[in-house]
């Protein structure tokens, strides 16, 4: 059994067709990449993941337990798995820490202080240390990028959704944000990532998804999908992006 | 080939030269154009035929100095009155708010109260809310302290505040990009934890130079309870205006008014602008 089954996932807003089912197996452990132009379906099939958009049709399975439920509590769910954003979302009338702790407390109601060595050894995991105390608009982008990682990993979760973490960014910025992705995969977190990043989705991806149309065109690992593309969608795709 | 070089013995470049001959020139241009208009205004308001009895009744110093203290004690009630239907309206504001964004079914008689309460008080002129509220509830009979006309005039203006004050914090909520909603619900917070943790203390923060106008709107309007009895300020002046038969009094309460409502307005409008540059 999968950590994350996708069967037939279906999701439309009015007359669009976003996603047009999807057939997705993510195993624990494993880091998948979702790649395709802009409009393919990546972001809305990670937002359905975490139960911020309905599904029309389909099922979505943690551990084997149906998460897409119509009626369902999603409270319970999103806890179990983190989001990161584009735009990173900070909370920007909170410090970096506040940010961090705001959902450990209120979600697990775990007081301040039993939360502050935990967050403090993440912050420093990922070369926040000394930027605890700011407020967003204080960090650079990669440093709030970085600080939306960790807002997300403090809630423990299961799988970590990766929304284009890098698109906002600088380029010098990217490296850094990246790095931690890598830092994640080799303590075993189970990952599923939307990228424009093709160079780090071949090296680091386990398996890697192209989307068109809401659908997956093509899956396989990345010598497989980057090296001996099948299906001529993806070759098409392949050859303009790596142009 | 030599680099040009445009700094001057002074040490600016010939841009800031340009600049600073730019402002001289505009600062000498709004100078006299205002110079203009004063001296106009003094030398031909004066040469109009009523001006001398306007002068008498409305600018005469004698009269300004004997009412002008007691003009200042009378104005310490529309400060008490402001003092504690301030923070009511801000409460009552802020759960009328709340109360027409609910959106669990169970909530639904609360909304239609919320969205009734803002029309109403809306739409009917304060004053007329003042003289219902503060006539018709101590003519229940209700007995002393009562049926005081500081409390229920108190109540007119905070019921019709309110209303303003809410649909300001609605706007507030709206202007908080939905991706903040979505960060903190991915998070695992409930919808009400995430109205109280990472809405509203932005929406409020959004609102504060808008709700800043309200106060001072509703500073002035503390005026109106003096149609059902208490007196304040304005009730003072139109007693000294029948007492010296001299409108003066009037004018020294404007002056009043004025001096707390000026620098309220200029810092209200400083947070406005603060507030733009920000967003940019």
């Amino acid at each position: 059994m999968a950590k994350l089954e996708l069967r037939g996932v279906v999701k439309r807003f009015g007359d669009v067709t976003v996603c047009n089912g999807v057939d997705l197996d993510i195993e624990a452990g494993q880091m998948v990449c979702l790649i395709g132009a802009s409009g393919g379906g990546k972001s809305t099939l990670l937002r359905c993941i975490n139960l911020l958009e309905p599904i029309e049709d389909g099922e979505i399975r943690l551990d084997g337990e149906d998460i897409s439920v119509p009626g369902l509590d999603p409270q319970g769910v999103r806890a179990r798995i983190g989001m990161v954003f584009q735009n990173y979302n900070l909370f920007p009338h909170m410090t970096a820490l506040e940010n961090v702790m705001l959902a450990p407390r209120r979600v697990h109601r775990t007081p301040r202080d039993q939360l502050r060595p935990a967050v403090e050894t993440l912050f420093r995991r990922f070369g926040l240390a000394e930027r605890m105390h700011n407020y967003p608009d204080q960090l650079s982008g990669g440093q709030q990028q970085r600080v939306a990682i960790v807002r997300a990993l403090a809630m423990r979760p299961e799988v970590m959704l990766f929304d284009e973490i890098t698109s906002a960014l600088d380029p010098q910025l990217v490296g850094e944000v990246l790095d931690v992705l890598l830092q994640l995969k080799q303590e075993g977190m189970t990952m599923v990532l939307a990228t424009h990043e093709m160079g780090f989705a071949r090296e680091a991806a386990d398996k890697v998804c192209f989307l068109k149309a809401g659908r997956i065109v093509e899956q396989g690992p990345p010598e497989q999908l980057f090296g001996t593309p099948e299906h001529p969608e993806t070759q098409a795709f392949l050859a303009r992006a790596l142009k | 080939m030599a680099r040009h070089k445009t700094t001057s013995a002074a040490g600016m470049t010939r841009r800031e030269r340009y600049d600073a001959q730019q402002r001289r020139r505009s600062l000498i241009v709004a100078a006299s154009s205002t110079a203009i208009v004063l001296l106009a205004i003094v030398l031909l308001v004066p040469m109009a035929p009523g001006w001398e009895k306007v002068q008498k009744s409305f600018f005469n110093g004698a009269v300004l100095a004997k009412s002008f203290p007691k003009l200042l004690d009378a104005f310490l009630i529309n400060v008490m009155i402001f003092a504690w239907s301030a923070p009511a309206i801000a409460v009552l504001g802020l759960l009328i708010a709340l109360a027409r964004d609910a959106t669990a079914p169970a909530l639904f008689p609360l909304r239609i109260f919320g969205a009734a309460f803002t029309d109403i008080f809306r739409g009917v002129p304060v004053i007329l809310t003042v003289y219902l509220i503060g006539f018709g509830i101590p003519g229940l009979g209700l007995p002393r302290p009562w049926n005081s006309p500081y409390i229920w005039g108190s109540l007119a203006l905070i019921l019709t505040y309110s209303a303003y004050v809410a649909e300001i914090f609605r706007s507030g909520i709206d202007s908080v990009h939905h991706s903040q909603r979505a960060a903190a619900l991915s998070l695992g917070l409930s919808d009400r934890q995430v109205m109280r943790d990472v809405v509203l203390p932005q929406a409020i923060r959004n609102v504060v130079p808008s709700q800043m106008n309200m106060l001072i709107a509703l500073q002035k309007d503390v005026s109106l309870l003096s149609f059902i009895g208490p007196v304040e300020i304005f009730r003072q002046a139109g007693v000294f205006k029948s007492l010296l038969a001299n409108f003066t009094p009037y004018v020294g309460a404007a002056i009043i008014f004025l001096a707390v409502t000026i620098p309220a307005t200029r810092y209200a409008d400083h947070l406005l602008a603060r507030q733009r540059k920000e967003r940019r």
